[in-house]
């Protein structure tokens, strides 16, 4: 893997975030100019994306087959000795996959961000400084050290919501934002405070925290074995519940979700776009990076007075959220609460496909059911990493486009637009692309891993699995009413001298987006087989 | 890849022209000025109020340039699909050998996903189809839309639609035919929508895609169980392989197991689902109708060459999977037959109803669509398999005619409307465009006589009604549709099928119903005397527009009759001497689509694919050449020999009494369905909200916070009361820590990080101690 002055890649892509973060904020009190902490910002951020970018196609050209080790480890030093902890970064085709995203979406959230004046270098810097800490999180394969990074996303995402959400509506005194914030904070701490108990008994039974390690240690700590005179069983269950309820509401899984509206709501559109675009993921990717391999056994426990094991609880409200998330977004009368909600109707797929590896996995590891369906698990998985990726590129392009509105018009109410496909047409366009996309529509991103899932998920959750097509069916509802509600229609004479069309900046950040979706419908496979390798490589252990 | 060279490769091209040329005019040439919104002529009339602003109206070079580009695009795609089917035809047995390619596409584990493209017969006969059908459409649009502000996007749209359709049928998968079949559900939307300031017209475009689909969604599923069960999605893997239908027939299903069906009918209820919403079947044909809502090129693409065609395609595609398990032709059908034979039967006879009451001319021909589609599904029900597939092809062209020709007699209507307006014929205040004008120019009550001004339109029009009706002998419908009769007879009359026994009645009642209003239309619209000014002086004009919209409907008139003798039975009595003297050619190709009989002899749980043409028999043909001519002369009778005047009521309002504002009203499906699936919906989606989420979620976590908040503050009286009475020193201090806490509230990012900075490092410190004690001990 390539390296930068002597430094490993994923170092770089960790920390060089923080700095430029440092450097656009410093700059702020240097220069008088905040173009010139634009242009800073986006150069650096570019850097990176060509990094990422570069690690993504190293990885790929690394040429690593089905069973094949799938981890490279590019860094492994001392560095919390005294509790075993290390500086350990490294990625799979999983971890590769949600690096790019994160490499692509900061820049085009500072294109996004060009036109805010107030503070503008420490808004840029702080979606920096999130950059640092989702790349801190993908390529983490020491758990202390993805445990601070995944709390190090919280932070710039409170202020961004915080100092810079949206203003208070007329005739209300204080803005919704800082109650959104509020909650998203206090929602997301009560969380990890599980999850923080959680990494600190498992670092402390199994005397390490490295990843890999805990992967193959963790699991095989059996009944029995007294820690610290609490029963092993119970500190598994512990701990799967602090990492579950902290990952849950991250992903969001439903009921976790309230946070979610609020925040998308009231965010600035950078901090929609990188909250749905990348902090989403963090939690989807903490159950199949921690909470699947390291407690396969929890996941086949019956819940009490629901008699079903804990898979198919997850997969039976992923459902739910898809179908009540879908509902929701129809009902809105907002239009980033819609696309908020259409989050909610998303990751239940993810939450779904999760769900049918966990179940597959647990099966053969714990050798419940030998025969389990693997095809299907991968598949599912597959698709789970892909909706995950496309998600990533829809959403933020959906709410940049909710935040052009909203810039221009300063309403957020789907009532006060109509028509404005005449005054707009290119703005028009793209949106119609991007809702289609967002819907699913075959030629598209979403769709390849939304039939991925469905296909993997049919043999495990039949039932579950047409429930689900309920959501989708809806998921065209408010896809169209939002549509419908924007550029359809006469046109509102309120918007008759306000330019509407997208302005160059947020045009170019629209063009990537574009270009991806289209790609990953037309050819999946450009991205596809790192992903599959690295799955089918988890499940190839499992069988030998 | 070598495209060129290579047959086998080829097709790939062949939806690579329209997609290109959507993509050219989308990007490229699509271009707008600014005129102000006031220029009446130059922005069509479709648009509301723009009070003094800019309207963009694409530039005029623009127009040029991207109907260029659109012509270039769907004349490559003809001419490859040309080269295409001679290279089919150098085949050595088609069917047996076909063309196709295939690339890794989606890996999938060990095993990848391979996309790829497919001419067997059944690809053949679309391409035969398609690709004409859409020219004309294309040719007509130029005139058609010729003052349409948005030209340009008009034709960026319809090249996607025909790309989008080419893609379905050269497709080699259930998986592609879905994605264009998706993709063109989303340009109907889009051109449905295309006036998009017409609430009327979003409203259709929402109505048409919502409903379609409830049917994708299920059809997902289907295709998601048979990828599960088979491994795979290519058609010749499937429907070409008895070891994998056996196997699908033989197999119990995944769900509905108390059922005693196997997992081939589950898989294919759900994949006709799909086809019952893209074709307009009941109970989902309720989208079609409003979809006239388009411009009528975007009509005749619908309703003939693409979108209902689609469908019905991919029945025909999938028909092997339908019939395993059973034996139609023996009059055993599986649980999908059946429901093919209900649904299709029902619903050409349901929407037959309902054309008779309809005065909109598209109106009319929507429900005939509905109720054509009928037959074909009922016939595929029955096994008439090749009967469905020549009437899916006689009928696209008929039906593009026919639409095409009712676009000619409204665009005439709104010339002559226009004319009457210049030139002061109309007195009638209400005409005055100031005032909103009330005149319906698709209204039929309001034409009469266009066969004297426009005698073109008339001629065409009267070859594709006939055509429609099944006229005798000469035109193209009479031989699809006696096919479907006289396949299902051979079922009553052999094995005394009851199912074929009520597709014939009911397809026979549809089909007289058919002939009558079709007759009445013709008469209304060309017979007697104009009733209105507008129609008195309805023409095309001259010119190009004149030229584009009157050309394609000479071509199509000659494939409405000719496309018929293709399929000519070789027992037919004088005829089958000159058009089938050896074989039936449509039979004889469209058959090789199927399993070979040698192949499929050996499973017991298979049909004869291969079954033999019904062979000729006087009653079913003496059957319809009655209902066909029974049904024109009666609507003869009653609108041509005695023309509507002015004014005067339609004598079927007057004959069905109290019954026929029920069938106008399309049996008020669409308000009961309003009622009882959109209205919950709605109240649902605000029950989610304000019930689930703020009332029970959301309410919960604010009794928590309000919990702590009560703690806290608890807490914080014992200590100023504990405080208090140690002394009065520490108060003091507070005071100040108050006041410096109140600083660190200033809003100032910079200070809250170095606090979270701070508290960072703090929790380190705690962390480092506590893991040292732990250490230590």
């Amino acid at each position: 893997m390539v390296d930068i002055f002597g430094i490993d890649a994923l170092s770089v892509l960790v920390f060089a975030p923080a700095l430029s973060a440092l450097l656009v904020a410093a700059l702020a009190s240097l220069v008088p100019s905040k173009q010139l902490g634009r242009w800073a910002a986006l150069v650096l951020s570019l850097l990176i994306a060509l990094l990422s970018i570069q690690v993504f196609f190293d990885y790929q050209a690394a040429g690593l087959a089905i069973g094949d080790e799938p981890f490279i480890i590019t860094q492994d030093s001392v560095w919390f000795e005294a509790i075993g902890a290390r500086w350990t970064l490294g990625i799979d085709g999983i971890s590769a996959v949600m690096i790019l995203l994160t490499g692509i979406l900061t820049p085009l959230a500072i294109l996004a961000s060009w036109n805010i004046d107030d503070r503008a270098n420490m808004h840029l810097a702080l979606l920096l400084l999130f950059e640092t800490g989702s790349m801190g999180v993908f390529a983490a394969m020491d758990l202390m050290v993805f445990f601070l990074f995944y709390e190090l996303t919280l932070v710039p995402m409170y202020f961004l919501i915080n100092q810079w959400g949206s203003m208070p509506k007329s005739g209300v005194k204080y803005s919704g934002r800082f109650y959104a914030s509020t909650k998203f904070m206090i929602y997301s701490f009560g969380g990890t405070l599980g999850m923080l108990l959680a990494t600190q008994l498992i670092g402390w039974s199994a005397g390490s925290f490295s990843i890999p390690g805990l992967v193959e240690a963790w699991p095989t700590f059996r009944e029995g074995q007294a820690l610290l005179g609490i029963d092993v069983s119970a500190v598994k269950a512990l701990a799967f519940i602090g990492f579950f309820v902290a990952f849950s509401i991250k992903v969001p899984i439903w009921p976790f979700h309230t946070w979610l509206p609020d925040a998308h709501g009231e965010a600035p559109t950078a901090g929609s776009m990188l909250l749905a675009g990348i902090m989403l993921k963090l939690g989807a990717y903490g159950f199949i990076r921690l909470v699947i391999p390291l407690f396969p056994d929890v996941w086949l426990t019956e819940v009490a007075l629901i008699g079903v094991n804990v898979a198919t609880l997850f997969a039976i409200l992923s459902v739910v959220g898809i179908v009540l998330g879908a509902f929701a977004a129809f009902g809105q009368t907002d239009i980033k609460r819609l696309v908020a909600y259409s989050s909610v109707n998303h990751m239940g797929f993810v939450g779904i496909g999760i769900a049918v590896l966990a179940q597959t996995y647990a099966q053969l590891w714990t050798g419940a059911n030998p025969a389990a369906d693997v095809q299907s698990a991968i598949i599912a998985a597959n698709g789970t990493v892909l909706q995950m990726f496309n998600h990533g590129l829809s959403s933020a392009g959906m709410f940049l486009l909710a935040g052009a509105l909203y810039h221009k018009t300063h309403t957020r109410e789907l009532a006060d637009y109509g028509g404005l496909w005449v005054k707009a047409p290119v703005m028009g366009a793209i949106l119609l692309f991007t809702s289609f996309a967002s819907l699913g529509l075959p030629g598209l991103n979403g769709f390849v891993s939304e039939f991925l899932i469905v296909r993997g998920s049919w043999t495990t959750y039949t039932a579950l699995t047409a429930i689900a097509m309920l959501g989708l069916l809806f998921t065209g509802g408010y896809i169209l009413k939002g549509i419908r509600a924007v550029l359809h229609g006469p046109f509102n004479l309120r918007w008759r001298d306000t330019s509407l069309e997208l302005t160059r900046a947020e045009l170019v950040a629209m063009a990537p987006l574009i270009a991806l979706m289209l790609l990953t419908g037309l050819y999946p496979n450009w991205i596809l087989p790192m992903i599959n390798t690295t799955v089918s490589t988890i499940f190839a252990g499992l069988a030998s | 890849m070598d495209f060129l060279n290579d047959p086998n490769a080829l097709p790939w091209l062949i939806p690579a022209g329209p997609l290109l040329a959507f993509l050219i005019i989308t990007l490229l040439t699509n271009k707008s000025k600014l005129v102000p919104a006031s220029d009446h002529h130059e922005y069509g009339g479709h648009h509301p109020d723009y009070d003094g602003m800019l309207v963009p109206v694409v530039a005029r070079y623009s127009r040029v340039i991207s109907i260029g580009v659109g012509m270039c695009g769907v004349l490559a795609a003809l001419v490859i699909s040309w080269v295409t089917l001679y290279n089919a035809s150098q085949l050595h047995h088609i069917g047996q050998e076909v063309l196709a390619s295939s690339i890794a596409w989606m890996d999938t584990g060990e095993t990848a996903f391979k996309m790829g493209v497919l001419v067997d017969p059944a690809t053949v006969i679309m391409l035969v189809m398609v690709p004409i059908a859409v020219l004309m459409i294309f040719i007509y649009s130029i005139g058609y839309m010729a003052h349409d502000p948005r030209q340009a996007r008009f034709f960026a749209l319809i090249s996607l639609f025909a790309g989008a359709m080419l893609t379905l049928v050269v497709a080699d998968n259930v998986l592609l035919l879905f994605v264009g079949w998706e993709i063109m559900g989303v340009c109907s939307y889009m051109l449905i929508g295309f006036w998009f300031e017409k609430e009327s017209a979003y409203k259709a475009a929402i109505k048409a895609f919502t409903t379609t689909r409830i049917a994708d969604v299920v059809m997902l599923l289907g295709i998601a169980y048979l990828y599960s069960l088979t491994g795979t999605l290519n058609y010749r893997d499937i429907m070409y392989n008895p070891e994998t239908l056996d196997m699908l027939a033989t197999t119990a299903p995944i769900i509905f197991g108390g059922w005693t069906v196997s997992a081939a009918s589950i898989i294919g209820i759900f994949l006709i689902i799909g086809t019952v919403g893209k074709s307009a079947q009941f109970p989902l044909h309720v989208w079609l109708p409003d979809a006239m809502e388009g411009p009528t090129p975007v009509s005749a693409m619908i309703h003939a060459a693409a979108m209902v065609s689609a469908g019905i395609f991919s029945l025909i595609r999938l028909y092997p999977l339908f019939a395993a398990g059973g034996d139609p032709h023996h009059g055993v059908l599986t649980e999908p037959l059946a429901f093919m034979a209900v649904v299709g039967a029902f619903t050409a006879l349901l929407a037959a109803t309902m054309a008779v009451a309809q005065n909109d001319v598209k109106a009319v021909l929507a429900y005939s669509t509905i109720s054509q589609l009928g037959f074909m599904m009922a016939a595929l029900g029955i096994g008439a398999y090749i009967a469905a597939a020549f009437h899916l092809i006689t009928h696209a062209f008929f039906k593009a005619l026919l639409f095409m020709a009712a676009g000619s007699v409204i665009h005439g209507m709104e010339h002559g409307e226009h004319h009457v307006h210049e030139h002061g014929h109309g007195h009638d205040a209400s005409h005055h465009p100031d005032e909103g004008h009330h005149f319906d120019p698709q209204d039929m009550r309001n034409m009469g006589g266009l066969r004297k001004t426009m005698p073109v339109t008339f001629w065409t029009f009267l070859i594709g009604g006939l055509s429609l009706s099944g006229f005798p002998i000469i035109t193209a419908g009479f031989w699809s549709k006696d096919e479907i009769l006289a396949d299902a007879w051979l079922g009553v009359q052999n094995y005394g099928s009851g199912a074929h026994g009520m597709v014939f009645i009911m397809l026979a009642l549809a089909a007289f119903m058919t002939a009558f209003y079709t007759m009445r239309q013709i008469a209304l619209t060309f017979g007697g005397e104009a009733r209105t000014e507008a129609a008195k002086h309805a023409n095309l004009g001259k010119g190009v527009v004149s030229i584009t919209m009157t050309l394609p409907l000479i071509i199509l008139a000659f494939f409405a009759i000719g496309a018929g003798f293709v399929g000519v039975p070789n027992d037919f009595p004088v005829l089958n001497a000159i058009f089938s003297p050896e074989y039936n050619a449509f039979h004889h190709l469209t058959v090789e689509a199927l399993p070979l009989s040698e192949a499929t002899a050996a499973f017991s749980s298979l049909p004869d694919y291969h079954a033999k043409a019904p062979p000729f028999n006087i009653i079913p043909v003496a059957t319809s050449v009655l209902v066909a001519l029974l049904g024109l002369w009666l609507g003869w009778l009653v609108y041509w020999r005695k023309p509507l005047k002015a004014g005067q009521r339609d004598p079927m309002e007057n004959f069905l009494g109290p019954l026929h504002p029920v069938l106008q009203n399309r049996y008020y499906l669409d308000e009961i369905y309003g009622r009882v699936f959109v209205a919950p919906s709605q109240w649902l989606s605000a029950q989610i909200i304000s019930f689930l989420d703020r009332g029970i979620i959301d309410a919960l976590l604010h009794i928590i916070a309000r919990l702590f908040t009560w703690l806290g503050d608890l807490v914080k009286v014992l200590n100023l009361w504990l405080i208090d009475g140690v002394g009065d020193g520490i108060p003091i201090a507070i005071f100040n820590f108050g006041g410096w806490l109140r600083r660190m509230q200033s809003g100032r990012v910079q200070q809250y990080m170095l606090l979270i900075l701070a508290a960072a490092v703090a929790i380190g410190i705690v962390l480092v101690l506590s893991s040292g004690a732990a250490l230590a001990q």
